[in-house]
Parts: structure tokens; C-alpha cells; sequence
């Protein structure tokens, strides 16, 4: 049987019921939650035994200039689900959002790639150095204003 | 008197080359036992997800190809499926098919230079690396007929594939899916039950379940740790889901159920490629599109394959412009390598190059 993609709506539902005051809105197949929840929500999506997540995709970030998207995208093996959190970052100086370093440890490398090309921190993370390019590189090459 | 001893820090690579290209381990070791591994790399760091967003939707395929360049046309479908999902088309029945095929075709080259150069990896001294390389010629000599091309395929494109097979593809291919079981069969009676392959890998740095979701491996190295979890019958793509086969699960985890997992694959592979060919019909091969394209405006897209290595992700995001906004790639190479400390600490010297040729990495997709 493939694998479903549980909605925006009935993934908010539970988290709203989990994790008080961490969904800030949701969409057919997203749930937008507040950064500085990220880890909890991420434990709670892990640990409910309903929802299961034990499996981290991908972590992701996008530059929009005025703002910076990380985006999360997990499986649970036993229920044959999937689902795609988001978190709002504003701003593009000394940006940061708590590490699921500790939930996931599949986010170790990830992470730091984000904080590398993207120049987002992420709190918490025991090895938060620049992965791909060498130390006192300059910049971060995947924004939009590096060229 | 006492002999007075203090660990050492070694750097194995970036030039080393049992670590599979422009890799570098820094490894503390006391004695001949490894004490702590920190994996570096970003050598061959070409900025491949930047590139693409300054190229259209159909030249980025070519930079798919330098991702994990064992194993192109995985890469083209990964990167087809994401960008018809964004577009919300879909290819041709005839296109699914061949895709099918192909990419089955090239996850058997990729698991011989896995499994060819672990086995070097172990000292085996080149024999079955070259009895792989004499199979995998023949592979890149069926996909030069189809695209002229022999390692940097681009072979699909959104949309299909770039042409129809010439009418000598397919005898050729007949012909080598016979010899196969034979060349597959000469290594496998050469190493499978081999008492010094056996005694170095069995029960040599196992992988629990647990670590390995934890740690968001996947491929091969997920599935030999005992998860049976493929892509390709949880997410069916193409043709996947008329198809029949097997997906072959370890038991322990170690570097012989890495190895013994890729061998299996590979006869599930070729169940797959007969599949194809018996019920692939004549047919138009590609969509109709215009070679630059826009899609929605806000359009996102996470398309997956299980490429040789593991979950081979694209995650689309469109402006409505004629590239990509972002182009993000999941690289289960890189993922695989979360668990390298894990595997590596309280082995030995000798171990761990084998522990790494197990893991089968690619640089070329590690650092992109």
C-alpha cells in the first residue's frame, strides 16, 4: 500500500492539542508552525505513538529575501504516512531556530548544510559548523543576494 | 618497564583512494583501534543546487547526471518525476516503461561498483572489481545506443525520455539480460560464501533499526539493517506499480548484509527489466512540451525515487519563472554518512575501510 500524506488540517489539529500555541496556520498538506517550538513539536510529531515520526526526510530552507522558510519533510514507517512542517524565519541578519538535532540525529549533517549555504543557525546543534565549504569562507552562497 | 602510548590522529584522504573519491576521515586511533571519526568533505562541492537556478528546467538535467555519476539515470528520473509534479503532467505509458527500465539497468551498474570495490575495499585484489567493470561495460554500451552518451547520460527529460530506442537496442538487450545471470553468478560463486569475506564481514559494525531511522539512512544500508522500506513499492512511480518483485531485507545490519542486500537487488532488477520488456507497447516516448517552460507561479514539488544509494529527493519551488526558485537535493549519500562515527568507533584500522566501502557512497552526490 503507498504511502499517504496526512492534511494540513488533521496534522494541526493534533499538534494544537500537543504542543499548545505551536501551529500558526496550515494548508492542504503543510503545517506552519512558530520556530522557536520546532524542537518541541518535533519530539511530540517523534514520540506520539499516533503519529509516529521516527524518520527524518530532509530539512530544507528557501531564501525569500524578507524572510527565510525551513521546511521539514518526515515519514513513519509502521503508519505509511508522510508530512511537511514549515517554519517562518523573518529578517536575514543572525537568523536561528532550535535544533532537532536531538530528535532526529539524521538532521546532524543536514543542518549544518542549511547553516553553511543558507546562513541559518539552528540552537542546540553540538557541531555547528560550515560543512561543505571551509571555515572563515565568507557568506552564504545559496541566498539570493550571493552572487 | 611500561611502554608509554598516546592515540593518534591520522587524516585518511582526501586523496586516499579506498574512500571513493575526494573524501577526508580524520581518525583518532589507539593503536590499531579507532577511539573518534570526524567525516569531512566539500571537495567536489560544485554548488549544483545554485547552478539550477540559474539554468531552465530542462538544461538542470544535465547537472543531475554529475550527482551521483555512477548512477545518472536514476538521477534524470529523480529529477523528471519532481519537475512533472510541478508542472502535474505525467509522461507517456511507453516513457514509464523505458524509464523503468533504464533506471533498473543502472542500479545494477551502480550495485557492481558497490559491491566491486567493497570487495577491493577487502583486499579481494581486483578480480571481482573487473568481473563488475565486464558487466557494467555492457550497460553503458546499451545506454550509448540510446542517448550516445556513457556515464553523463541525460537520457530523460520532463516530460519522457529524449528519443524512442534505435531497433538494434533491443536485440542487444536480450542478449545481455542472458549473459547476465551468468556474470552475475560467476561473482557471486567467487565471493558469497568466501570463508575470508565471510570472517571479515560478518557481524563487523552492525547497524540496529533504530539508529538507522534515527540516523534518516536509506537504500541498501536501511534495508539491511531489516527495514523493508523502498520507495519504489511505498511511493510507486513510472511503472513500479505494474511491476512484480521483491524487496530483500538483512538481518543483522553488519557489512556482509550491506553487501548481500545490494547482490539480491540486483536479481530483483533484472526481474524488473524483463518485466518491462515483455509488457512495453509501441507508443509516443515524450510530452509535448516547449523546452523552457514556466510553471505556477508559488508551484512546489518533493519528488523521490530510490535511487542505488537511497531516497534520491528534488524539492521544487517555482516563481513562475523559467528556472527554479529552488532547487533543494536530497543526497542519500551524504545522509548514509550520519552514521559513520556510529559504525566506526571501536573498530579497527582494517575495518573501517571496509565499513565505508559497505556504505557505498558517491563524493560526486555527497558534496554536489
Amino acid at each position: 500500500m503507498p504511502v499517504q500524506a496526512l492534511t494540513g488540517a488533521e496534522l494541526a489539529e493534533r499538534l494544537s492539542a500537543g504542543v499548545p500555541a505551536s501551529v500558526e496556520r496550515w494548508e492542504e498538506e503543510v503545517v506552519w508552525v512558530e520556530p522557536s517550538k520546532v524542537e518541541d513539536v518535533a519530539r511530540f510529531l517523534r514520540d506520539d505513538s499516533s503519529l509516529d515520526f521516527q524518520f527524518l526526510n530532509a530539512i530544507s530552507a528557501i531564501d525569500f529575501i524578507e524572510y527565510f522558510d525551513v521546511v521539514y519533510h518526515l515519514t513513519s514507517f509502521r503508519l505509511q504516512h508522510t508530512a511537511v512542517i514549515k517554519t517562518r524565519l523573518h529578517g536575514r541578519e543572525s537568523l536561528s531556530v532550535p535544533s532537532v538535532y536531538h530528535v532526529w540525529r539524521g538532521a546532524d549533517f543536514q543542518e549544518r548544510e542549511v547553516w553553511d549555504l543558507m546562513g541559518v543557525d539552528f540552537q542546540g546543534h553540538p557541531n555547528m559548523k560550515r560543512i561543505m565549504l571551509w571555515e572563515g569562507f565568507e557568506g552564504h552562497p545559496l541566498r539570493k543576494d550571493f552572487l | 618497564m611500561p611502554i608509554h602510548t598516546e592515540p593518534m590522529t591520522i587524516n585518511v584522504g582526501p586523496q586516499h583512494p579506498s574512500t571513493h573519491g575526494v573524501f577526508r576521515l580524520r581518525v583518532t586511533f589507539d593503536g590499531e583501534e579507532i577511539l573518534e571519526v570526524e567525516p569531512v568533505f566539500g571537495y567536489l562541492h560544485r554548488g549544483t543546487e545554485k547552478l539550477a537556478e540559474e539554468r531552465t528546467y530542462v538544461q538542470i538535467v544535465t547537472l543531475t547526471d554529475r550527482l551521483d555519476y555512477v548512477s545518472s539515470m536514476i538521477n534524470n528520473q529523480g529529477y523528471c518525476l519532481a519537475v512533472e509534479k510541478l508542472l502535474g503532467v505525467e509522461p507517456p505509458l511507453r516513457a514509464k516503461w523505458l524509464r523503468t527500465m533504464v533506471a533498473e539497468l543502472q542500479r545494477i551498474a551502480s550495485h557492481l561498483m558497490g559491491i566491486g570495490f567493497f570487495l577491493q575495499d577487502l583486499g579481494t585484489l581486483g578480480t571481482p572489481l573487473m568481473y563488475g567493470f565486464r558487466t557494467r561495460e555492457k550497460i553503458l554500451d546499451l545506454f550509448e545506443m540510446l542517448c550516445g552518451a556513457r556515464i553523463t547520460l541525460t537520457y530523460m527529460r520532463p516530460g519522457g525520455v529524449f528519443s524512442d530506442t534505435p531497433p538494434d537496442f533491443w536485440p542487444a538487450l536480450e542478449n545481455f539480460m542472458q549473459e547476465l545471470p551468468t556474470e552475475i553468478g560467476e561473482i557471486e560463486q567467487l565471493v558469497m560464501e568466501n570463508e575470508i569475506v565471510l570472517v571479515r564481514t560478518k557481524g563487523v559494525s552492525p547497524l540496529s533499526p533504530e539508529m538507522a531511522i534515527n540516523c534518516s539512512v536509506s537504500g541498501p544500508v536501511l534495508r539491511a539493517s531489516g527495514i523493508a522500506w523502498d520507495w519504489r513499492k511505498m511511493e510507486p512511480y513510472d511503472a513500479y506499480e505494474w511491476v512484480d518483485f521483491d524487496v530483500p531485507v538483512g538481518a543483522n545490519g553488519d557489512n556482509y548484509d550491506r553487501f548481500w542486500v545490494r547482490m539480491q537487488e540486483i536479481h530483483q532488477s533484472a526481474r524488473i527489466i524483463h518485466q518491462c520488456m515483455e509488457h512495453i507497447e509501441p507508443g509516443p516516448v515524450r510530452l509535448d512540451l516547449p523546452l523552457v517552460f514556466r510553471p505556477e507561479p508559488g508551484a512546489e514539488a518533493y519528488g523521490r525515487v530510490e535511487a542505488s544509494k537511497g531516497e534520491l529527493a528534488f524539492y521544487m519551488l517555482s516563481d513562475g519563472g523559467v528556472s527554479p526558485y529552488r532547487c533543494k537535493i536530497r543526497s542519500p549519500s551524504l545522509i548514509n554518512l550520519t552514521v559513520t562515527e556510529h559504525l566506526l568507533v571501536g573498530w579497527k584500522l582494517a575495518d573501517m575501510i571496509v565499513t565505508l566501502g559497505s556504505l557505498d557512497i558517491n563524493m560526486g552526490e555527497v558534496d554536489r
